[in-house]
């Protein structure tokens, strides 16, 4: 099988807390994975080990290679992009491009000026001018300009506002993405990476609680609007969720059958958010 | 070597005001400095007629009326005011390199922009070898230059303010070195670069473990350990001398990137102070490396680096 990502029973202890424990997952190619857990769930953690930024235990396997040892190699084949504005604030547009064209053996010189042609930067502009909308829009030309294998995105869209949200998504799917390519990403912005992904993992307290592709999901989750007088039928499938609106009850329910649950009322698909806000309940209490 | 190559330009890019600029800037103030002084000796020689004793007042040139011996005597003199020059550039850029140093694995991990270097595939080695390239040869060898050149265009000044008042230097321009003068520094360079790595050793490990202010470290650490060297002697344990402690580690840790570096290793007595070629031989300079204090200094700094290139990959922030 051709994973792209092969973790199998992956822990890593800082001091007092356990960031992954005992997690094992395979990330096949051609997918996109969003990773998705509350703050402190152990999401970037995974990400460092799968990009050899840190120590851990346990098995892992990146395009065949171990983050660890092959970690100069692997970067050949990986692009990340860490949170917003990690570009150096001195540097000028030329000179980030002449840097990179030069290190990187997969860049392409010309996609990446096609790319900042649509935007409104300028070759010798710098970095601490540009705002942070910029600084990602020169960042993703960067990266999409490298013919990699896996591309990892670590909340790249915090803090920039939803023009320049929408447009980061929309260039990733529409001049980046194709079926040779893999991309993981995480973000709280669930709503808006929601229809871009194919797989879905939920992590919380460094485990792995939720690992299906969308369509998947889609068959298992169901929602339910629910009339007050039938709520109490309801109530005894087990659902995962309940809320109230309008007088009505929505249920949440995990792996119930279908036609049982058209007796209840109207069935819908689940948004990744409800589902992330049911599966994570109390997880700061 | 390529990638080492564009890491070094990245290097220059970053620091260019360091690099370039404060050397200009030096070079310009030492200038400016002897304009002012040659002013105000016009000012206070016109006052006190100067210039005009002895009814001496005409075409005096001194390159025609001098003899050989004189000439070379100007030219000494020409060539040493060179080598001043050069030498308070380079010890300004001295102050540069420690803190290009102290900064060079640290405010990259302060500002983040480390997680878009390590996105690149790019080794750690040449990240730490092109910053130490960096320290020891460019920023010296721009200063080395930089510095001479400020030299040649204060000789320039000084013949100009000296033809005004009916005195021809030109021809004894002539007889300094500018040329031989800059090869001499720049060939003195990989000395300087071997006898200043344990300071930019120190101080590369200093910045690439600190999670805050390197600077704080990198002084106290070698302070302490002066000081508990200082302590523990006064208790009276034998064979340990606090002064010896101060200039055979701690000085070389922190002070080692000073011009001139070498010199502690290399015997100049019987050269005569005016013999600025003696002083700047590559033949007799280069016989430091028979020193064995040398390298031991560059074992230690070459292990520091080592330490530093471990951080570098290992270092966790979280």
């Amino acid at each position: 099988m051709n994973a792209v990502v092969n973790a199998n029973g992956l822990s890593k202890r800082y001091k007092n807390t356990l960031a992954l424990d005992n997690v094992s997952f395979q990330i096949p190619s051609g997918r996109i994975v969003g990773l998705i857990g509350p703050n402190g769930a152990g999401k970037t953690t995974a990400l460092k080990a799968i990009l050899g930024l840190t120590d851990f235990q346990g098995h892992l396997n990146v395009l065949g290679m171990d983050p660890r040892t092959e970690r100069d190699r692997l970067m050949e084949e990986v692009c990340f992009i860490a949170d917003v504005a990690v570009l150096p604030r001195w540097i000028r547009v030329h000179e980030a491009i002449d840097f990179v064209a030069n290190v990187h053996p997969r860049f392409n010189r010309a996609k990446c000026e096609a790319f900042l042609a649509r935007t409104k930067l300028t070759s010798g502009q710098r970095v601490r001018q540009m705002s942070k909308g910029m600084i990602v829009q020169l960042h993703l030309a960067l990266v999409m300009a490298i013919d990699a294998k896996l591309l990892v995105l670590d909340e790249p869209t915090l803090g920039l506002d939803i023009l320049y949200r929408k447009q980061f998504y929309q260039n990733l799917l529409e001049d980046y993405f194709d079926e040779n390519k893999t991309i993981i990403v995480t973000t709280h912005q669930v709503e808006e990476i929601e229809h871009i992904l194919t797989d879905l993992m939920f992590i919380r307290d460094g485990k792995i609680v939720l690992n299906t592709d969308m369509e998947a999901m889609g068959e298992r989750f169901a929602e339910v609007l629910v009339n007050a007088d039938m709520a109490a039928t309801a109530r005894q499938l087990k659902p995962l969720d309940e809320r109230q609106v309008f007088g009505k009850s929505i249920f949440l329910f995990d792996g119930v059958d279908q036609t049982q649950l058209q007796a209840l009322g109207e069935i819908r698909r689940p948004s990744v958010s409800d589902l992330f806000v049911a599966t994570m309940k109390g997880t700061y209490a | 070597m390529k990638t080492l190559y564009w890491l070094v330009k990245r290097e220059f890019w970053e620091h260019r005001g360091g690099f370039i600029w404060t050397p200009v800037i030096t070079g310009s103030i030492f200038l400016l400095m002897t304009v002012l002084t040659i002013i105000t000796g016009e000012v206070l020689g016109h006052h006190s007629q100067m210039f005009h004793m002895n009814g001496v007042n005409g075409n005096w040139d001194i390159g025609r009326n001098a003899n050989a011996e004189s000439m070379k005597q100007f030219g000494v003199a020409l060539d040493m005011m060179m080598c001043v020059s050069a030498a308070i550039v380079l010890g300004i850029a001295a102050i540069v390199i420690f803190f290009y140093c102290l900064g060079s694995l640290y405010d990259d991990r302060r500002d983040k922009s480390i997680m878009f270097w390590q996105s690149l595939p790019i080794a750690n080695w040449k990240t730490v070898v092109s910053k130490v390239l960096s320290a020891v040869f460019i920023a010296p060898a721009i200063a080395a230059v930089l510095g001479v050149a400020a030299g040649i265009v204060m000789i320039l000044t000084t013949a100009s303010v000296a033809a005004f008042h009916g005195l021809n230097l030109w021809t004894t321009l002539a007889s300094a070195h500018p040329v031989a003068l800059v090869l001499n520094i720049v060939g003195l360079i990989p000395l300087y670069a071997l006898c200043a790595l344990p300071t930019i050793g120190w101080l590369m490990l200093c910045s690439a473990w600190a999670r805050s202010k390197p600077f704080l470290w990198a002084f106290i650490i070698p302070l302490a350990g002066w000081f508990a060297v200082w302590w523990l002697h006064l208790l009276g344990t034998p064979g340990l001398s606090a002064q010896w402690f101060f200039s055979h580690v701690a000085a070389r840790m922190l002070f080692a990137v000073a011009p001139g570096n070498w010199l502690g290793f290399v015997d100049s007595t019987g050269i005569p102070d005016e013999d600025v070629f003696g002083h700047l031989s590559l033949l007799h300079n280069y016989t430091a490396l028979g020193s064995g204090e040398l390298w031991l200094g560059v074992l230690a700094g070459a292990a520091m680096l080592a330490g530093a290139i471990w951080l570098r990959r290992w270092r966790d922030e979280a």
